[in-house]
């Protein structure tokens, strides 16, 4: 099983997104993360989809996506030519036993403070999902009480973009 | 011109080309049907008996020219009855537009009278479909609609429209019909990679599906075969591809396919697939599927390339082109050992057939062969007789085999006969049994009232044969709701829609009654006596291979 993380270019419209979900959902592909954004202009919007499996399963899930209308670009973004990061926010339980050690890991991956209130603190932390994965294996010898993801963003390297690609 | 929605509908759908729509009216849809009025000299509409027949007739319509068919429907149930229709397109990739009235926009996501969320029911199985909020969109969705449908791998789209939007006004500007988009080219490195591994094989297997006769490459493919010396089969959706009796033509492949075809495709150690799928019914199963075989798979449809089967070499591009690229590096090739093998594959075939006398299915056919013309349109319904129809039809010109390939549905067939004989201006042919007819005869209305010569051939056993077949051999002959028993007598019923009919016992009787239903002035029912433990052979149980094909069942 390998990760892969895919960005596809759409016609910003209504609907797209749930032509998009429901390609996935009827044939069975199992997505990770997926996010969905505005982007430099009125008429796209950017997708970034993540999701594990073999490579067939990468070049149908790609391929299935090229059939619908609405998608305008797709480009599989790998680490060595890409750029991503996931952003966090992190609700644990505040008192005074665990106060200092959670501020401490929390310094330590350079997560800032949100909120802070009597009973809670609220960290923000962005990077890529290994180093947001570590913070919550860390933070779970304390108390979480909520979490949120927004799941991956990515772009390319460099000054290439998604718009140049019209296929694969 | 200041034209509103409903004309622009009409308008757009004549400067596109299309002649005919099939349909059924209601509320949402009233100001469509108002137009149709007025513009009744430029555009036909034939009216159904249900929204399912209409769809099926528009899918037979343009399975029988590459047109695309065009079906109205009304918002709520008149839509959702186009669903089954619209299915059946989307699985046989045929280019079908349907348009469906919906209430006004300010009642939408209201659960008001007849509303439903078709393009939300209809998302998996159309190619695209459209929701038109404002009359200013109208003319160029519609156009983008059918620039859809026949581009690439053809398919349905729905175009929903509500009522406001009919009444609204706008400009209008009659423009030229759309053209399919340029399909996408297959690249060199992989032509030339093709090229190489068919001039290296011995034992080469043309493989051909629906693609082909979408993409109109029969000649290139022949041209091909004879280069490389190899014999050709098709899936369900190739037939009528080439003429059954083509020489090199083995006939079907898969499931019920010809025996011939079906082992030679096994032991080739080159398979050529062109515009197919390696749908389940093909390859049963797929890990035992032509084990020595390379493939070469071209399809317009990239995703077709490694989803059923992995191949060693696929090429996404239109059929036609890519050939027309590949021919020039083929090496002409002879393989006398391979045509004697498959020769000796057509003698077991020949040797097993089916030679007894009688009204046996195959003697049905082979009855009706000798009626059909070149241009005469076969369609079929689902289920036993679909495959004795499949296995015997002479087809002579492409377009001309008409079947729920996909979907296989039941039902399909009467709708798409009269589908058929719009599109040709033919005399159509309907092969259907007892069980398929009941489910759409409603349509014999349609056929009556506008004069529809259509020849319905009931293959009447008194049960849902494929499926008893099925019970017959794996479930220890427990033939749960399979005995029909019914006492309808089709050719009084016939009679009660306005149309003629009679009864064959013998093939002299079905002789006959082909020659008076040949002639007849619309349509004609012929109620064909088959007995009820009739079997499709051969068969390939479900998931099998070829060590599993069955070609004779014992006691």
């Amino acid at each position: 099983m390998n990760r892969y993380t895919v960005a596809v270019l759409v016609r910003n419209q209504f609907g797209v997104l749930n032509r998009v979900t429901s390609m996935f959902r009827r044939r069975q592909f199992n997505i990770s993360t997926l996010t969905v954004s505005e982007t430099e202009t009125n008429e796209y919007s950017r997708i970034t989809v993540v999701f594990d499996g073999e490579e067939n399963y990468k070049q149908q899930l790609i391929n299935q996506l090229y059939k619908l209308p609405d998608i305008c670009s797709i480009k599989e973004l790998t680490v060595e030519n890409s750029l991503c990061s996931e952003l966090m926010l992190i609700k644990m339980e505040n008192n005074p036993s665990t106060r200092e050690d959670i501020r401490a890991a929390a310094q330590a991956f350079g997560a800032t403070i949100m909120e802070y209130s009597k009973d809670s603190i609220v960290f923000q932390l962005t990077g890529d999902s290994r180093k947001i994965d570590d913070f919550i294996n860390l933070m779970r010898d304390y108390t979480i009480l909520e979490i949120c993801r927004t799941g991956i963003v990515s772009l390319e390297r460099g000054s290439t973009t998604i718009r140049k690609v019209t296929n694969l | 011109m200041l034209l509103s929605g409903a004309d622009i509908i009409v308008k757009t759908l004549i400067e596109q080309g299309c002649d005919v729509v099939f349909g059924y009216p209601g509320g949402q849809i009233i100001h469509v049907y108002d137009s149709l009025y007025k513009y009744s000299d430029e555009l036909q509409h034939v009216l159904t008996a249900h929204e399912q027949g209409a769809v099926h007739a528009a899918d037979g319509y343009a399975r029988s020219t590459g047109k695309p068919g065009v079906v109205f429907a009304t918002s709520g149930p008149g839509a959702t009855n186009l669903v089954t229709g619209i299915a059946t397109a989307f699985l046989d990739s045929v280019p079908l537009i349907a348009i469906t009235g919906n209430v006004p926009n300010h009642q939408i996501g209201t659960d008001s009278f007849q509303e439903i969320d078709i393009t939300g029911i209809t998302l998996p199985i159309t190619k695209h479909n459209y929701f038109v909020g404002s009359v200013e969109d109208l003319a160029d969705t519609i156009r983008e609609a059918f620039r859809l449908a026949i581009s690439g791998r053809p398919g349905p789209v729905l175009v929903d429209i509500p009522k406001d939007v009919q009444i609204a006004k706008c400009e209008y500007e009659p423009e030229e019909a759309v053209t399919p988009d340029e399909p996408f080219a297959a690249k060199e490195i992989r032509i030339s990679q093709a090229a190489e591994c068919i001039n290296e094989c011995e034992r080469p297997f043309i493989y051909f599906g629906g693609g082909l006769i979408t993409s109109g490459a029969k000649d290139e493919m022949l041209q091909l075969a004879d280069r490389i010396d190899a014999p050709l089969g098709c899936s369900m959706m190739g037939l009528s591809g080439v003429p059954t009796d083509h020489p090199r033509f083995l006939g079907m492949q898969g499931m019920h396919g010809h025996y011939a075809c079906s082992t030679a495709m096994h032991n080739a150690d080159c398979i050529i697939a062109l515009g197919a799928r390696f749908n389940d019914r093909v390859t049963g199963n797929r890990t035992k599927f032509a084990p020595k075989a390379k493939i070469v798979h071209i399809d317009v449809d990239g995703s077709e390339l490694s989803k059923n089967l992995s191949d060693a070499h696929g090429l996404r591009g239109d059929l036609k082109q890519t050939l027309l690229k590949l021919l020039p590096l083929i090496k002409e090739s002879k393989h006398p050992e391979w045509q004697t093998k498959i020769e000796g594959f057509k003698a077991v075939e020949l040797a097993n057939s089916d030679r007894r006398e009688g009204l046996t299915p195959k003697n049905a056919i082979m009855a009706l062969n000798r009626k059909l013309c070149p241009s005469t349109p076969v369609c079929t319904d689902v289920g036993q007789h679909q495959m004795w129809a499949a296995q015997y039809v002479n087809c002579k010109a492409p377009r001309r085999f008409i079947s729920s390939g996909g979907l296989g549905t039941m039902g399909f067939g009467l709708g798409a006969a009269i589908g058929a004989a719009y599109g040709t201006g033919e005399r159509s042919v309907l092969i259907t049994g007892d069980g398929s007819f009941g489910m759409c005869l409603n349509e014999l209305a349609t056929a009556v009232t506008y004069n529809v010569p259509v020849v319905i051939l009931l293959m009447n056993n008194g049960v849902l044969g494929m499926v008893r077949q099925w019970q017959t051999l794996f479930f220890d002959k427990h033939y749960s709701n399979t005995v029909l028993d019914r006492k309808t007598d089709f050719v009084s019923l016939a009679r009660a829609f306005g149309a003629e009919g009679e009864k064959a016992t013998t093939v002299e009787e079905l002789e006959k009654a082909l020659v008076n239903a040949f002639a007849a002035n619309g349509p004609y029912l012929i109620d064909c006596t088959i007995d009820k433990d009739e079997f499709v052979l051969p068969m390939l149980p479900p998931g099998g291979s070829m060590d599993d094909i069955i070609t004779k069942v014992g006691e």
